[in-house]
């Protein structure tokens, strides 16, 4: 049954996993944190950041990692297997249909029109896991030391393009000190 | 040396050193297909590419599906996927088990505490980024809002609201390539 779930919820992820990895990060956050519970909102924060400083798609280390929290090795191979299923079935399409100039140009015109909704998808995404969970110190009535990594990491990634690992390890300095 | 082997190793290399995502990848497998083995022709890469990019998915994967069956058909396609994604399912595997043992450390969970509030900025920056991209001006800013409002507030699965965008964005794309078909040729 949970082989099922997870083949059922990461070829879903696979199939409507437009704009890249991180509109990938709603999708699964809203499945496997939300839905199934398979995740708490902390480990889904914590795998984010491990798959940030590790190698490789950020949606195969999800994937990866919840397979094998919920059910084993197996788990784990279903899952990451299952994700890229729908790639491999239209990526062989296409080559093999050969995509013509103007299926083309309405495929990027459609692509264009569904930004605006993925940016919002990934937004979602961000708000949904501002709790206070992942935010311990929030309305403690103290120096609310989480919002302020949030804020000053926020501005150093949107305004300096500021590297992400540098960024976490940073925030994981600050907070040994501070907590 | 058979090519899938080689298309296994070269996206192993490449799937086990590339940190920063799809796009980092890019140039890395640019220069080990295209360059190096000159196994595509540049301009093909890039048009082969530009249509990968459109499609849903795991973008390494994607990459790694069409360069290898380009070059070696099925079997390539096999070798290059499983050389992109076993270095990931490694790493996450054996870090799965030492995270679940060191977990609850006081030290490691206090480190964690300082992460979590920076992995919510680092998921909401790319976001806005993206907007901006996108060119949302005061009239299309609406679609984000209201997909922000359907998801976060309603709790409604952005699977559905991906549903709906696509419908909503080929309509809107069988329009714009109606009008540019009645303009003919644009200069």
């Amino acid at each position: 049954m949970i082989y099922l779930q997870l083949l059922w919820v990461f070829v879903k992820i696979g199939v409507l996993g437009f704009g890249g990895g991180y509109a990938m990060l709603s999708l699964i956050q809203h499945e496997v944190v939300e839905h199934y519970a398979w995740m708490t909102t902390t480990e889904f924060a914590d795998m984010v950041a491990i798959s940030q400083m590790t190698p490789g798609p950020i949606s195969i280390n999800l994937a990866t990692y919840v397979g094998y929290n919920t059910a084993g090795l197996g788990g784990s191979l279903l899952a990451s297997f299952a994700l890229c299923l729908p790639s491999v079935i239209m990526v062989y399409l296409i080559l093999r249909l050969f995509m013509s100039k103007r299926n083309n140009a309405l495929m990027d015109n459609t692509l264009k029109g569904l930004k605006p909704a993925i940016a919002g998808l990934i937004f979602a995404a961000g708000l949904s896991m501002m709790n206070t969970q992942n935010f311990v110190d929030f309305g403690r009535g103290q120096y609310n030391i989480s919002v302020i990594i949030c804020v000053l990491a926020f501005v150093a990634s949107y305004f300096f393009k500021a590297n992400p690992i540098l960024l976490i390890v940073l925030s994981g300095v600050v907070g040994f000190f501070a907590y | 040396m058979k090519k899938p082997l080689q298309l296994f190793l070269t996206f192993f290399k490449i799937g086990a050193f590339t940190l920063g995502g799809g796009y980092a990848m890019l140039s890395m497998v640019e220069k080990a297909v295209v360059d190096q083995k000159k196994w595509i022709p540049n301009d093909e890469f890039w048009d082969m590419i530009a249509v990968v990019q459109s499609l849903p998915g795991v973008f390494a994967v994607n990459t790694a599906l069409y360069v290898g069956h380009r070059v070696a058909g099925r079997s390539g396609a096999f070798a290059a996927m499983l050389g992109a994604i076993i270095p990931s399912i490694t790493i996450i595997l054996l870090l799965a088990t030492v995270f679940r043992e060191y977990r609850d450390q006081p030290v490691v969970e206090r480190i964690f505490k300082g992460i979590r509030p920076c992995v919510v900025a680092l998921i909401l920056a790319p976001s806005l980024r993206m907007i901006k991209s996108a060119k949302v001006t005061w009239k299309t800013a609406i679609i984000p809002i209201i997909t922000v409002f359907l998801i976060w507030w309603c709790k409604i699965s952005p699977a559905y609201v991906i549903l709906v965008a696509i419908v909503g964005s080929l309509i809107y794309a069988l329009i714009i390539n109606k009008k540019a078909k009645g303009k003919e040729v644009k200069p």
